[in-house]
């Protein structure tokens, strides 16, 4: 599935990001553990069902302020059809 | 091995070996702990405390059936407090709606509901009693709730030719995860093996079948498959290595590296009534005794590939070639790898018989 920019990306059912105080930040799944980078975490941490990815990608194109922005956005769909292939998230 | 030791990712929590089933590949030991050996729920609480101290991240609930145990919402609310992540591997069989919902509030992240197979008759063949009705209806429960969900087959001989249909079934159902997993060949599993493994030709046809699965669910549920590791190259990488990614309790407290380790001849196993999680973990012996590579015989002392597998299975070493201190014999560069060879020249020469009677299973028991 092509990720589309009006869609809304959601943790899936079984996936979530442990505690903000807990070190390192990972993403618990069933049977596995995804560490999450920087931008990984940033990414991640918006796949709230509120945002379009559109949203994701305008707040990580000023995050990110000094990358390319459309690098940045290509990123961020390759990372979220990723994690929707390993049904880490949901598109709505 | 000179790098630091890192903490377990994951506590695999044996509740208890009470269970309503009696599965013929069962990776429970022969010799079970009776219910008044059970851990207590108080010691249960602390050890999840200390796991999430010592850097564990998920803890497994299983048995066993762990919803046999009264006080499992206490417990997985005890585990959600100490902030690990809870998976509940269940055969579905000791819950209502009203249980799991319990259980989910509790803060169940997710259900690993186990099956026999796609039929009707499936459980009754490879568990002794009647049971698809009811998965069924537990996975309905868990779709209906904000939890995820894992569909286990179980697969072997009998019923590999029946893949399609099961996969059939999990597209009905529709979860995040499938694994279909062939046996191994450890416990109840070894009593049977001769009925159990599977022939060359299913093999290669279930190979394909999940490979055209994967390509059709991928979006919707993703496909695991476990093959059976007789029929591998090189042995799998057991457990990730001895002592270094998951530690087992057994009901009765015991610590131990993997589900079979007590049928090692010479291991003695700590108690956590006696000895915090840390210390045992990081300087029993049980633990040390297998760890790294210091212990490794050839080949895989010199071989590129003992970081990748760990030399392999130390209970499949002791119960096919009857020494745990050898190279796993599943491996093509063992030189006891003929014992294996010869066990499937048996299997693929008899092929696919009629189905086995149920007096020709050693069906599991339960503890007292």
């Amino acid at each position: 599935m092509i990720p589309a920019l009006h869609m809304r990306p959601r943790l899936a059912p079984g996936c979530r990001l442990n505690e903000k105080s807990q070190a390192p930040r990972v993403l618990l799944m069933p049977e596995r553990v995804l560490r999450l980078n920087g931008p990984s975490l940033e990414i991640v941490e918006r796949c709230d069902g509120e945002r379009t990815i559109q949203q994701i990608i305008s707040e990580l194109q000023l995050l990110y302020s000094k990358a390319v922005p459309e690098k940045v956005q290509q990123d961020i769909l390759e990372y979220l059809k990723l994690l929707h292939d390993k049904r880490a998230i949901n598109f709505e | 091995m000179t790098s630091a030791l890192q903490p377990p990712l994951t506590l695999i929590a044996e509740l208890t070996h009470r269970c309503p089933l009696h599965c013929v590949y069962c990776s429970n030991p022969l010799e079970m702990v009776q219910k008044n050996k059970e851990l207590p729920k108080e010691i249960w609480a602390r050890t999840l405390k200390e796991a999430a101290e010592l850097g564990v991240l998920q803890v497994d609930f299983t048995g066993g059936e762990p919803a046999a145990r009264p006080d499992l919402a206490e417990l997985v609310r005890a585990a959600r407090e100490a902030g690990l992540y809870v998976n509940l591997i269940t055969s579905g069989l000791s819950l209502d709606e009203r249980r799991l919902e319990e259980l989910v509030r509790a803060g169940t992240d997710h259900l690993q509901l186990s099956f026999q197979g796609a039929r009707e008759e499936s459980p009754i063949e490879f568990a002794g009693v009647p049971a698809q009705a009811q998965k069924l209806r537990v996975a309905r429960w868990a779709r209906q709730r904000a939890i995820g969900l894992t569909l286990n087959f179980v697969v072997h001989r009998q019923n590999l030719d029946q893949l399609e249909e099961m996969i059939s079934l999990t597209e009905e159902i529709g979860p995040e995860r499938v694994e279909f997993a062939n046996v191994q060949y450890y416990g109840w599993a070894f009593a049977n093996r001769d009925l159990l493994l599977p022939t060359r030709t299913q093999l290669d046809h279930s190979l394909e079948i999940i490979k055209s699965a994967e390509e059709r669910l991928r979006g919707k549920t993703r496909v695991e498959y476990v093959v059976p590791d007789y029929y591998a190259r090189y042995p799998k990488a057991c457990m990730g290595g001895w002592g270094q990614k998951a530690i087992l309790i057994t009901p009765a407290g015991d610590a131990l590296p993997c589900h079979a380790a007590q049928l090692i001849p010479g291991m003695t196993f700590e108690n956590l009534r006696k000895r915090p999680l840390r210390d045992i973990w990081e300087n029993s012996e049980a633990f040390r005794r297998f760890r790294g590579e210091g212990w490794m015989p050839e080949p895989c002392k010199s071989c590129d590939r003992r970081g990748l597998d760990f030399g392999g299975c130390r209970c499949q070493a002791w119960l096919v070639a009857g020494n745990a201190e050898q190279t796993d014999p599943v491996c093509s560069k063992s030189p006891r790898r003929l014992i294996v060879d010869s066990i499937l020249a048996r299997i693929n020469r008899n092929g696919q018989s009629a189905a086995p009677a149920h007096s020709d299973w050693t069906y599991r028991v339960n503890p007292g």
